[in-house]
Formats: structure tokens, C-alpha cells, sequence
């Protein structure tokens, strides 16, 4: 069964570009574009890896990133944040919400694809 | 000059106490009477070896009377001086300096004053462009759809033999996100040309507010007879505010002196003070409002009503809301204030006035009169300390024999070092 995807971003045409990278790699790409029910998509959901955008409408990525990793059901699914501020603070920030990647826009889509790869092998 | 002008009226001041004529005083240090008059009057500038001799004349140390220009022009230097080495040398030679060559001191000191106005610029535009909301989503948005377009691209290149209709799906992308990415550019240009580069553009939401009320004299007369639109009539009329938040912040103050004028209007407040004198407190009782109230309503009249009066106005962080400073008592924003001011020490005692006579250290402060009061901020609520705002009138003091309290100014220039409430250590020196 291909692995699955939970892309939480607000812009359709990198929710498009990358939906079809990581499709064409062989994984279930679903995709969210708002903050405030991302968290029920992700329990519905189940990923096995989550891309999630620090700024999206309604919520912040950090809170939900928070509120990921503190239901223990998910706890410990893989999370590469995305952000266009590549400021130190908001490094520190993701490690500290306890993000496993972190990545500033714009990004390559082959670093995606490996850090996606890498982040299931692990 | 408002230095020399203290320095004419002392001389005549200190020459009346000693009985002296005004021509016998001319006479003694070899001036014609009319010169001296000019003189007594702040009409002419006075300093080096005539201000030796009428103060000799005098029996009086030329400090005395010289309190103002010089003085300040010394003070200035020592902080020119700061905790430089190279001047440390030197520094028992400033006042040698500053009396002999008078023109380059004070170019010495304008720079200075100039470097610090600069570095508290490059503060304010860092700030600006750390904190600006606007700013940040610009950069946001532009890099968000630079992923976009880069990631399209990369797709397009990098795929073989990639089907057509996606090719089309993607080119479609591309020349969207570029027409985004263009705008988004555009504006992003137009605002940073727009951020102003003059002087006076790079002054705070408060410094506006604190010049449209000086030039203003804090008094709005129109607003005392008429209604809201009167606020937007001042509003209109001014010149001075640039900034959206300085004139939420002014018409914040304006609605307010409104609502005061309606609770104590100007006749009946000068029939109190006719009746109880200046005394904030009996005016309170005489006209049935708080003291908040008749603080900021007597702040707000012309000074040929009852005088000048400064006033004070601080939220419990202790940030400064609205500053009218009185001759003698200097009260300045940016580099903090004294904190055994009484506008600080009631804030330890929410609702209990206090009333202080206190002195500056500096050489030209005069005693004033200091009272002060909290108000409280929103409505009661159970079980929470109440959010409080402070105020400070400050009044000018006839001469007295009570010793006043000992106040600052502000900790870098106050010369008061066995001072408890010291925060960081003084460029001035005891005995200044």
C-alpha cells in the first residue's frame, strides 16, 4: 500500500506541484489548504508523514503542530514544516514545537522527496 | 534663549535681595545701567568675564547665575565625554574648555546630540522592519509563490516525457504565480519607496502626539463648546500628525478632554479656582469630579489663567501616554524616567494622592510641586487587581523653606550616584 501524505498549505499551485512529485514518486498525496480543521483531517486522516505550512489562514502550523504532538495517538508521525521565513527564531521555534524537518521557501523538489523519503525510513 | 533667559533674571533677582540699584550695580562692573537693564531683562546674552564680575559684584558663585547656557553646554560635554578614556584626561579641564572656546563645545555637543538622534533612527528603522506586519506578509507572499513557480519549473524540466496535459497544467501555474509574483514585487517596491526618509517621518506614533499637543498648547478650546465633529474639525485642521497611529493616539486625547469639558467646564472650573485657588485637591471636592479629571482639565488651560502647569500621565508599565513638562522639571520620553517620581510611587498605592515637593538635580530645575493620583482603567471585575493609569501635575513652587525631595531625572545624566533606585551608572559626577 502507498505510503501516505498529509500536505497542510494554503497555496494551491505548491499543493499541485508538489501533490504531483510526490504522486509520481509513489506516494498517496492528500492535501488541506486551513488552519482551523487541520486537525481533524489529520486524525481522519492518518499520514504517515505530514508537510505542514507555518502560515495558513485560521490557525498557526506551530499550534497544530503542537496540538500533534501532544495527542498521543499521533505523537510521533514525521513532520517537515514549511516556511518562508528562514529566520533563526523561526528554526528554533519548529524544533522546539518539536517539528522533524524543517524547510524554508522557496525549496527544490528533489529536497522534498528526500526529506519525505527520509523522514518514513527513519 | 530659554538658558540666558534664566541667567538675566537671576542676576536681577539676586540684586534686588541684596538692595543693590540697578546703576550702582552697572557701576561696579563697568557697564552703562541700560546694558545691565537689557541684561536683567534676557535681552542680551551674557557669559564669560562680565558674568565673573557681576557675580563678584554679587557675592555670589558665577554658577548661580550662569545656571543655564553653560551649565547645560558642560553637562552636555560630560556626556559627550561618556566613559571615554581618551576624554577621561581632560575631564577636570571641560568647564576651562567650554568658557573659552564657547562655539566649539557647543559643536561638540550639537554632534553629539546628532549621533544619538541617528542611532535612535537606525533603532526605529530596524524595529520598523523587524516588526512591520506589512512588511512580512509582503515577503511572505512573494517567496510563497516563488516556490511555486520554482517548484513548477523544476517539474517541467525535470520530468521525462511528461504528459501533455500536465505540461499545460503547469506552464498555466507558471505564468499565473509570475503575474502574482510581478504584483506582489511591484507592491513590495512601492512600499518600501514610500517608507519615508525625512527626519520627521521616522518619529514615533508619541513624539507626533507630543508635538501636535505642545503646538496645541494641550488647549482645544472649540472642543470645550462643541460636539464630536468638533474632534474631526481639529483633526482636519492639523498639519503635523503623518502617522495612522498618531492620530488614533490624538484623538483618543481629544475625545477624552471632550468628556472632561462636559464633566467640568471651563467656567465652573475658574469659578473653583477663584473660590479654593489652585489647589487640585479642594477643586476636586468644590466641583464634585476626581482628581484625574481636574488634573488633566487644569493641564489643559492657557497659562495666563493660573499659571504654567505641567502634567504627567503613565499606564502601570510606566510608559509615558501624554508628557506637558513645566519650566524646571524636565520630563523627557525616549530615555526613561526617574522612578521616585511620585507618578511611579503611587502606582504602589492605587487611589491615595500624593503630593511632593521635589527637585531635579540639574542646574537649571527649580523645585515644583508634584501631586499625583491613579485612575482606574475599566470596569471592577472580582478578584482582579484593578488596571490602573497614573497622573502627575506639576505645578511651579514659590520659593519655601521645606527641603524638597530629591528626585531624577534620568539615571544616565543624574549625578546623584548613592542613589537606591539607580538602574545603570551616571556620565555626570557628583557635585556637578
Amino acid at each position: 500500500m502507498a505510503r501516505r501524505v498529509l500536505l497542510i498549505e494554503d497555496e494551491p499551485n505548491i499543493i499541485e506541484a508538489i501533490s504531483f512529485i510526490l504522486s509520481r514518486d509513489g506516494w498517496d498525496v492528500k492535501s488541506h489548504s486551513n488552519g482551523h480543521d487541520a486537525m481533524e483531517i489529520v486524525r481522519a486522516r492518518r499520514p504517515d508523514v505530514i508537510i505542514l505550512d507555518v502560515m495558513l489562514p485560521g490557525r498557526s502550523g506551530f499550534d497544530i503542530l503542537a496540538d500533534i504532538r501532544a495527542d498521543p495517538d499521533l505523537g510521533k508521525v514525521p513532520v517537515l514544516m514549511l516556511t518562508a521565513r528562514g529566520q533563526q527564531k523561526d528554526r528554533e521555534m519548529a524544533e522546539r514545537a518539536g517539528a522533524t524537518h524543517y524547510m524554508t521557501k522557496p525549496f527544490s523538489n528533489a529536497e522534498v522527496l528526500d526529506v519525505v523519503r527520509s523522514l518514513v525510513g527513519s | 534663549m530659554a538658558e540666558s533667559t534664566i541667567t538675566g533674571t537671576r542676576i536681577r533677582e539676586r540684586r534686588v535681595e541684596r538692595g543693590i540699584k540697578q546703576t550702582e550695580l552697572a557701576a561696579m562692573v563697568e557697564i552703562s545701567p541700560s546694558y545691565l537693564n537689557l541684561i536683567e531683562h534676557n535681552r542680551r546674552r551674557i557669559g564669560g568675564t562680565l558674568l565673573l564680575r557681576i557675580a563678584r559684584a554679587l557675592k555670589v558663585e558665577p554658577q548661580v547665575l550662569s545656571h543655564g547656557a553653560e551649565a547645560a553646554l558642560i553637562g552636555g560635554l560630560r556626556e559627550a565625554a561618556g566613559d571615554g578614556s581618551a576624554a577621561a584626561a581632560e575631564r577636570d579641564r571641560l568647564e576651562e574648555f567650554a568658557g573659552r572656546f564657547p562655539g566649539w563645545a557647543q559643536t561638540l555637543v550639537d554632534s553629539f546630540r546628532h549621533g544619538e538622534e541617528m542611532e535612535r533612527m537606525v533603532q526605529t528603522l530596524t524595529d520598523r522592519l523587524a516588526h512591520d506586519p506589512h512588511l512580512a506578509e509582503s515577503i511572505h507572499e512573494v517567496l510563497s509563490v516563488v516556490a511555486a513557480i520554482r517548484s513548477a519549473a523544476s517539474i517541467l524540466v525535470e520530468t521525462p516525457e511528461l504528459e501533455q496535459k500536465w505540461q499545460a497544467r503547469f506552464h498555466r501555474n507558471i505564468d499565473e504565480d509570475s503575474k502574482r509574483l510581478a504584483d506582489g514585487a511591484k507592491s513590495l517596491v512601492r512600499y518600501l519607496d514610500a517608507t519615508p526618509g525625512s527626519e520627521a517621518d521616522i518619529r514615533s506614533p508619541q513624539d507626533e502626539l507630543d508635538q501636535f499637543l505642545s503646538e496645541n498648547q494641550f488647549n482645544f478650546a472649540t472642543l470645550e463648546t462643541g460636539g464630536a465633529e468638533a474632534v474631526d474639525a481639529v483633526l482636519e485642521a492639523d498639519t503635523i500628525l503623518s502617522l495612522p497611529t498618531a492620530r488614533e493616539l490624538v484623538r483618543a486625547f481629544l475625545e477624552q478632554y471632550q468628556r472632561d469639558a462636559l464633566r467640568l467646564p471651563r467656567a465652573l472650573l475658574e469659578q473653583a479656582l477663584d473660590r479654593v485657588g489652585l489647589d487640585p485637591l479642594a477643586i476636586a471636592e468644590d466641583v464634585q469630579q476626581d482628581l484625574p479629571c481636574v488634573f488633566r482639565c487644569l493641564a489643559s488651560l492657557p497659562a495666563d489663567v493660573a499659571g504654567p502647569i505641567g502634567l504627567v500621565v503613565c499606564d502601570g508599565s510606566g510608559a509615558m501616554l501624554t508628557r506637558k513638562p513645566l519650566d524646571g522639571f524636565s520630563v523627557s520620553r525616549p530615555s526613561g524616567a526617574c522612578p521616585l517620581w511620585p507618578i511611579y510611587r503611587v502606582l504602589t498605592q492605587p487611589g491615595v494622592p500624593l503630593r511632593m515637593r521635589v527637585l531635579q538635580p540639574d542646574r537649571d530645575a527649580r523645585p515644583v510641586t508634584a501631586l499625583a493620583v491613579t485612575e482606574q482603567i475599566g470596569p471592577a471585575r472580582y478578584n482582579e487587581p484593578p488596571l490602573v493609569r497614573a497622573y502627575m501635575l506639576l505645578l511651579p513652587e514659590p520659593e519655601s523653606e521645606d527641603a524638597p525631595s530629591l528626585v531624577g531625572t534620568s539615571c544616565r545624566i543624574c549625578p546623584r550616584q548613592d542613589c537606591i533606585a539607580r538602574r545603570e551608572p551616571s556620565v555626570m559626577q557628583e557635585g556637578f
